[in-house]
């Protein structure tokens, strides 16, 4: 398979575990404190508040579509090649996704802490 | 951030690193699946490491959902991060995989950009200042 449609499938698969991550986080902010919630409604109320959210259900079908999309891309290139630029690129696109959609405070720290370990980590895999 | 906060942000980097070490173990054990074979894939599970693998990965999602509900995703991701650091440990340690020169530069790298992000504020909405460990309320 040829090096662009490896690089299509790495770039599926970054947007849709930012996807993921970006729309559980979202969820979880939403439902709050689950220690708390957990104390005063008990593991149940927990559970339910969390499976029944739809943010949480639509992060569940982006984190399914981009495990089946690393199994696709491991078919067609290195596990070498693959992980690493996946991992390591999502740290980035986060930082993008959580400024424009979660409204997070991305500062120079956070920035700065994102390429690092994006760096790190596509090293670590080398 | 309270001592416990601290707690679960470590839980994250144990179950998700030792997960993904069961998991390895257990796979290179079962033996490489080809695609056109991919149902052997459900009978993997049945492998006691791919197994424990997942129950530990189930404690990694638990910790990390928690963690998503008290604070920002560009703290946690950052943050926990540190389960790479330790997956190489550990495959030294227990895989018995050799670690280079430039891996030790990605270990440093990692670690920080982890030492740089646990220093500012774990969550940006907030209606109080986070209090800090002297102010737990637990």
């Amino acid at each position: 398979m040829s090096a662009a449609s490896t690089w299509c499938a790495i770039a599926g698969i970054v947007a849709s575990s930012t996807a993921g991550d970006v729309l559980l986080s979202r969820a979880m902010r939403q439902i709050g404190h689950v220690g708390e919630l957990w104390r005063r409604a008990g593991l149940g109320a927990v559970l339910k508040a969390i499976v029944t959210h739809p943010s949480f259900l639509l992060a569940l079908f982006f984190m399914a579509v981009s495990f089946f999309g690393l199994l696709l891309a491991l078919s067609w290139a290195d596990v070498s090649l693959v992980v690493p630029a996946t991992a390591s690129l999502t740290y980035v696109t986060n930082a993008l996704a959580a400024r424009l959609f979660l409204h997070e405070r991305v500062d120079r720290r956070r920035w700065l802490s994102a390429l690092l370990v994006c760096a790190g980590v596509a090293v670590l895999a080398a | 951030m309270t001592s416990r906060k601290y707690l679960v942000l470590a839980s994250i980097i144990v179950f998700a690193s030792t997960g993904d070490i069961s998991l390895s173990y257990g796979m290179k054990h079962v033996g490489a699946i080809s695609l056109a074979r991919w149902t052997e894939l459900f009978a993997a599970v049945l492998n006691p490491w791919v197994a424990l693998g997942i129950v530990l990965l189930l404690g990694f999602f638990a910790a990390y959902l928690s963690a998503l509900s008290w604070s920002d995703l560009t703290y946690v991701l950052p943050a926990t991060s540190l389960g790479y650091v330790l997956l190489a440990l550990l495959s030294v340690w227990l895989l018995g995989e050799k670690v280079h020169l430039t891996r030790w530069i990605g270990i440093l790298l990692v670690s920080s950009g982890v030492g740089i992000v646990t220093r500012g504020p774990s969550a940006t909405h907030r209606h109080q200042p986070e209090p800090e460990p002297a102010g737990d309320q637990r």
